[in-house]
């Protein structure tokens, strides 16, 4: 066996599957969800059909997607968090987790099994609704690109999310203040860099008016860094032919946002799973003194 | 088999270890024993890799825990003091993915899961869910979750704790038979007569400090600091109580109650001691008719040490 292959296919991940997916209440979450996308869907053609008077447009089949993927987005970014962020906490709460240490399991496959159990329901989810789409090609307005896109801004955004949760879940003790401090972080992701843009916006806006000169590209590196950590907004930009990317070309930033997304991201979930892998054992080498 | 080298664990300004020596050679079933808060779980969560000292080290078979934790991980099946079981799990599934999570194959698992449960008599529960079993049923359990990967060295932090006298004997009937399968087992209680009977060697650990490593009975006699003498005289019993009271090593005398010519001494001089005060009383004209030397057990001298200093 390879060795990528044992870290994902493994003894863990196993039991993970068997023990989340033994319980009825998750299929039950899937079904439900199901319902509730289709739902939206008709009632999206329903009204377009009914009180417009030109039909179902490639224009509404456009909005319908976008309204499609929003909600998994939000879905992801609210469901992600309650699922990892116990993940490490839940065992060690449970008392399992020392016998588990003791195992031969290495850090890094307990850490990824860990990550990657949590997230396959939420992937199931994703799978499940894809047949919705489906309505979105019937009627146009929507590339295969775009969709491919918008899968990859879910999936990174659950895996930068859920490495956030299971980090905190192995530094931090408690589960329940993991979670808090993992739906902390997501709303800063969501809400506070939107805040946070405004405010450097304004910032920038009342000093380049101060002072003589044109603004400085440099200025604007930190608001569109700050606009890139927003997954919503990032993948609303990237989904839409939109005008805010022209903006920031105009001052020197010429990197679309899927492809600053790609990389913050990207980062995040490395980092953070680095951070977790080496803090789930006690670190056995100590600094000699002296 | 077991090297712990000037172990020291530090919490913050609390030092639960202090420069803790010990040695245990294969085979060995090693008790440790001590009041709580003694030491003896951050021990063994050392050995067992899940804590790093804050000063020496451990060795097992020569490994470095510090160094080599991974490689340690292997020899040692480890049944913490307090543990949890997946609850959605059936008995056989949970052993088997500890088997498992060691890389032990399926069929050799197959085979080797049957075997440990019939070690730990839970062959008719193969099926049970976990959360299902009793409190002594999941220690056996544990305990055969510990032996999956065939380890070398068994760390047991007190499992027969909450178990009742019936589990208690069952418990030890199956480290016996652990014992003869040339395991090394270290286990801590405070318990010690249940301690005493399977252990061939005990340490006696109070504030992170071995305080007395041996058999039982060398133990008995490094921790008999103090022993009771018990002197029978035939007559004048005040002028004995006199003599005695001016002996600098006798620290207290108490009159038996139902017979009043015989006096109990708790005494603290060395063997030389006694003899040099036995001959003086006989110089001294007391009617000495025996001196004998009470037979404490092993729980009065648990007693005796671990009442803290006064
Ligand atoms: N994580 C911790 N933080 C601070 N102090 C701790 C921690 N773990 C243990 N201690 C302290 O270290 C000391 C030794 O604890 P330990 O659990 O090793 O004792 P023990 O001998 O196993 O006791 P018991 O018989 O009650 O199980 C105790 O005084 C305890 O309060
Ligand atoms: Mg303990």
């Amino acid at each position: 066996m390879s060795r990528l292959q044992s870290l994902l296919i493994n003894p863990v991940l196993n039991k993970e599957i068997k023990l989340r997916f033994r319980s009825f209440k998750n299929f039950l979450g899937i079904f439900l969800f199901l319902a509730i996308c289709g739902a939206v869907c008709l009632a999206f053609i329903y009204t377009e059909t009914q009180f417009s008077y030109d039909g179902f447009t490639a224009e509404d089949s456009k909005n319908l997607f976008l309204l499609l993927s929003m909600g998994q987005l939000g879905l992801i970014v609210f469901i992600t968090p309650g699922l990892t962020a116990g993940a490490i906490s839940g065992e060690r709460e449970k008392q399992t987790l020392n016998i588990m240490l003791t195992t031969q399991q290495s850090s890094t496959s307990i850490i990824l099994s860990k990550l990657f159990s949590s997230l396959l329901y939420l992937i199931l989810m994703l799978v499940a609704s894809l047949p919705l789409y489906s309505i979105v090609f019937l009627y146009g307005g929507v590339s295969p690109q775009t969709v491919l896109i918008m899968f990859g801004y879910l999936f990174l955004t659950m895996l930068a999310i859920g490495s956030i949760g299971i980090m905190f879940s192995t530094l931090i003790k408690r589960t329940i203040i993991s979670t808090i401090t993992t739906y902390g972080t997501m709303l800063f992701l969501v809400v506070g860099t939107v805040i946070l843009f405004l405010i450097i916006i304004r910032l920038i806006v009342g000093f380049s008016q101060g002072t003589t000169g044109g603004p400085q590209s440099t200025d604007h590196i930190l608001p569109y860094i700050v606009l890139v950590l927003n997954p919503a907004v990032s993948m609303l930009f990237s989904l839409e032919t939109n005008s805010l990317v022209y903006e920031f070309q105009q001052i020197g930033v010429d990197w679309p946002f899927w492809v600053g997304f790609t990389i913050a991201y990207g980062a995040i979930t490395l980092i953070t799973l680095l951070i977790a892998i080496k803090k789930l054992r006690p670190s056995m080498r100590r600094k000699k003194k002296g | 088999m077991i090297e712990i080298v000037n172990l020291t664990k530090h919490y913050g300004s609390f030092t639960a270890l202090d420069h803790l020596n010990l040695s245990i050679e294969k085979g060995t079933v090693f008790g440790f024993v001590g009041p709580n808060g003694a030491g003896k779980s951050t021990t063994f969560s050392i050995l067992a890799t899940l804590l790093a000292p804050s000063e020496g080290t451990a060795y097992i078979n020569g490994i470095d825990v510090t160094k080599d934790p991974k490689q340690v991980r292997k020899l040692i099946g480890y049944v913490p003091d307090f543990f949890g079981v997946y609850d959605k799990f059936k008995v056989h599934e949970y052993l088997d993915f500890y088997g498992a999570s060691y890389g032990i194959p399926n069929e050799e698992r197959k085979a080797v899961i049957p075997q440990l449960l019939e070690l730990v008599n839970l062959t008719d529960k193969t099926d049970s869910y976990v959360d299902l079993l009793s409190r002594g049923m999941k220690q056996r359990l544990c305990l055969a979750r510990a032996l999956i990967h065939d380890p070398e060295l068994l760390i047991l932090d007190e499992p027969a704790s909450g178990l009742d006298p019936r589990a208690r004997v069952e418990m030890r009937g199956i480290l016996r038979e652990l014992k003869n399968m040339d395991k090394t087992i270290i286990i801590s209680s405070h318990i010690l007569p249940e301690l005493s009977e399977i252990c061939d060697e005990l340490g006696v650990i109070e504030n992170g400090q071995l305080i007395a490593h041996g058999n039982v009975r060398q133990i008995e006699n490094q921790l008999q600091a103090q022993k009771v003498l018990q002197v029978k005289v035939t007559e004048n019993i005040e002028h004995a109580v006199s003599f005695f009271e001016d002996d600098p090593n006798v620290l207290e005398i108490t009159r038996d109650e139902q017979d009043d010519m015989l006096l109990q001494l708790s005494y603290q001089g060395t063997e030389e001691d006694q003899v040099a005060l036995l001959k003086k009383a006989v110089e001294h004209g007391l009617a000495i008719l025996t001196l004998s030397q009470k037979q404490t057990n092993l729980e009065d001298i648990f007693m005796e040490i671990t009442k803290g200093d006064e």
